[in-house]
């Protein structure tokens, strides 16, 4: 196991997650000791052996195709931090 | 009457000794008297709750009503409820209003249960001891230097102590039984796929199931009536009979087969919990049962398989909150990256960034095969260690915990200490089986301990009568906290 503290930045970036110096010292060291941790799986032999996914073995259902949900953009509106004439606001994208 | 059981509430409603609306108030009254002590619950709605109340009491003037029917329950915070503030234990959703109801809610307003109000949790259930709740850290009623458990800490402390007649919780890697165990009540987390996760918000999906946290199995049982069943608005919902769960609880236990698996009894475990455990396994012997010893080998990968694969559905679970739609957005920003990255930053906790970030790294290019994947295969090892343990056996047991109640603060920043808490819980959420926790006795500092009971996929009917028949020989579900005597 071999992250840097490079690659703790890189990961914050990925996970948009703003992070200062002195956070990432301390992500760093607790990342290291959970990879520590998780290490333990590495040595294990598991040729032959099918990924398990979920903990049942069933297939995903199908519905029938018809509508089942309605308009209800206010109600959920109601939650946004900004919003105007029905539209969520963000910062200019395109220029 | 805060030391009734369901049924004996359900009967004082139906026989007019009491009404929903003064039960409902007794309740609110010692959530008052108590909660500033405990923080046990996040938000009380007094109004909503006694609106609920005064519709149950017009329901029970009328003959057909449902067991549950104006009887006060305890809603874990993860649970959207409609118009009720449903915050996750997180500053990122610390304003949200839920739009809707989640399946769970709709099932108890559906029998004209009662909201009592929103209980504390660990932060998007990340946590085994309630100190990553943006809302504070939660007290265990029977010493309030120690952790109540997590990440459903609040549901166990409001029961342990009487602020509710029951209350739900959510299991993705013990966070039902761990609490259960060291707040001294009983609690169950049923078989991934019985109870409908909509609503419920998501950590890791492929592990998260709710359940029922009670005073006594028997409660569990009728609380699992209402809460389980298909939904379709869930895609992992089962499509199974309808089941009433009380059925077997006057079984008798003669040849019942106890498998106990020697890595639950190895080193780590605490003498005063292993001394609880042997006693109850003794008292089990008793009441008709036999002991089979087994084994679970690959379950001491459980940890490290759980920290790679809760993580990664975790990172992509979160992904949601980049602070547009609902949810904290950042007062201050330069553009649209900056707005996600400080709005995440400042929203979530640092236990959340940080198993954000665990799975962001291996899901991430060249790491997927090495961490993702092997921890699947491994699951699957898990997972066939149970077939084949319920071969030999009905049902497993074992300690729900190594130690009693550790103390706040003594694991909060050694998350890897914090992890191994879990250890004998979370390859039952790996494996998707159903497992519970019921209290068994008191450790050397007079903390509660948990047996665990671990059943076979399907099988809470047969766990419930297991967890029944003790509590009919034993009273340690009955104690209560000195100091709380009610």
């Amino acid at each position: 196991m071999s992250l840097s503290i490079n690659d703790v930045f890189k990961v914050a970036q990925l996970a948009r997650l703003e992070m200062t110096e002195q956070a990432a010292q301390t992500a760093h060291v607790q990342l290291l000791n959970i990879f520590g941790l998780i290490a333990e799986m590495q040595a294990v032999d598991t040729s032959g052996i099918e990924p398990m996914s979920h903990a049942q073995d069933i297939t995903q259902r199908l519905r029938e195709d018809v509508i089942t949900e309605h308009n209800q953009r206010e109600i959920f509106q109601a939650a946004a931090p900004h919003i105007k004439k029905g539209l969520y606001l963000v910062p200019q994208v395109i220029e | 009457m805060f030391k009734s059981s369901l049924l004996q509430l359900g009967a004082a409603l139906r026989s007019k000794k009491i009404s929903s609306v003064e039960l409902t108030q007794l309740y609110l009254d010692r959530i008052a008297e108590h909660n500033s002590k405990l923080n046990a619950y996040i938000t009380v709605n007094e109004e909503m709750s006694l609106m609920q109340a005064r519709a149950a009491d017009v329901q029970l003037a009328q003959s057909t009503t449902h067991a549950l029917t104006g009887i006060p329950i305890a809603q874990k915070d993860i649970f959207c409820a409609k118009d009720w503030r449903t915050t996750c234990g997180s500053k990122m959703l610390s304003n949200f209003i839920a739009p809707y109801d989640a399946h769970v809610i709709e099932q108890f307003n559906r029998v004209g249960a009662i909201n009592l109000g929103k209980t504390n949790m660990d932060e998007f259930a990340m946590g085994s001891s309630n100190e990553t709740s943006y809302f504070g850290t939660v007290k265990n009623p029977w010493n309030l230097d120690a952790v109540p458990g997590g990440s459903s800490g609040g549901s166990a402390a409001a029961v342990s102590a009487s602020l509710c007649a029951a209350a739900t919780g959510t299991d993705t890697g013990g966070s039902i039984r761990q609490p259960a165990a060291l707040c001294g009540i009983s609690g169950m987390k049923p078989t991934y796929g019985v109870v409908s996760r909509y609503g419920m918000i998501a950590f890791a999906s492929s592990l998260d199931q709710a359940g029922p946290m009670a005073h006594s199995a028997e409660d569990l049982a009728l609380l699992l009536n209402v809460m389980a069943g298909f939904d379709e608005r869930d895609s992992t919902s089962l499509q199974r009979e309808t089941e009433d769960y009380t059925r077997d609880l006057n079984k008798p236990l003669i040849g019942l087969r106890i498998g106990l698996p020697k890595e639950f009894f190895a080193e780590g475990l605490s003498n005063d919990v292993a001394q609880a455990i042997e006693a109850s396994i003794s008292e089990y012997k008793k009441l008709g049962a036999s002991v089979v010893d087994i084994s679970l080998p690959s379950s001491r990968l459980s940890i490290p398989v759980y920290y790679v694969l809760a993580p990664a559905e975790a990172s992509s679970n979160l992904s949601r909150y980049d602070g547009v739609r609902y949810g904290y957005r950042a007062p201050e920003y330069t553009n649209l990256a900056d707005m996600y990255q400080k709005s995440r930053a400042q929203g979530f906790g640092e236990e959340v960034k940080r198993r954000i970030m665990i799975g962001a790294y291996v899901l991430s290019h060249g790491y997927y095969d090495a961490y993702y994947l092997q921890a699947q295969k491994i699951r699957r090892l898990i997972a066939q260690d149970f077939v084949e343990a319920f071969k030999q056996c009905d049902v497993i047991m074992g300690p729900t915990t190594p130690t009693t109640a550790f103390n706040l603060g003594e694991k909060k920043d050694t998350p890897v200490q914090m992890y191994l808490s879990d250890i004998y819980t979370i390859a039952v959420n790996l494996a998707g089986l159903p497992g519970m926790s019921i209290p068994a006795g008191f450790g050397g500092n007079g903390l509660p301990i948990g047996l665990q009971i671990i059943g076979n996929y399907f099988d809470e009917a047969r766990m419930l009568n297991v967890a029944h028949q003790y509590q009919q020989v034993t009273d340690w579900h009955t104690r209560t906290p000195q100091y709380l005597k009610v």
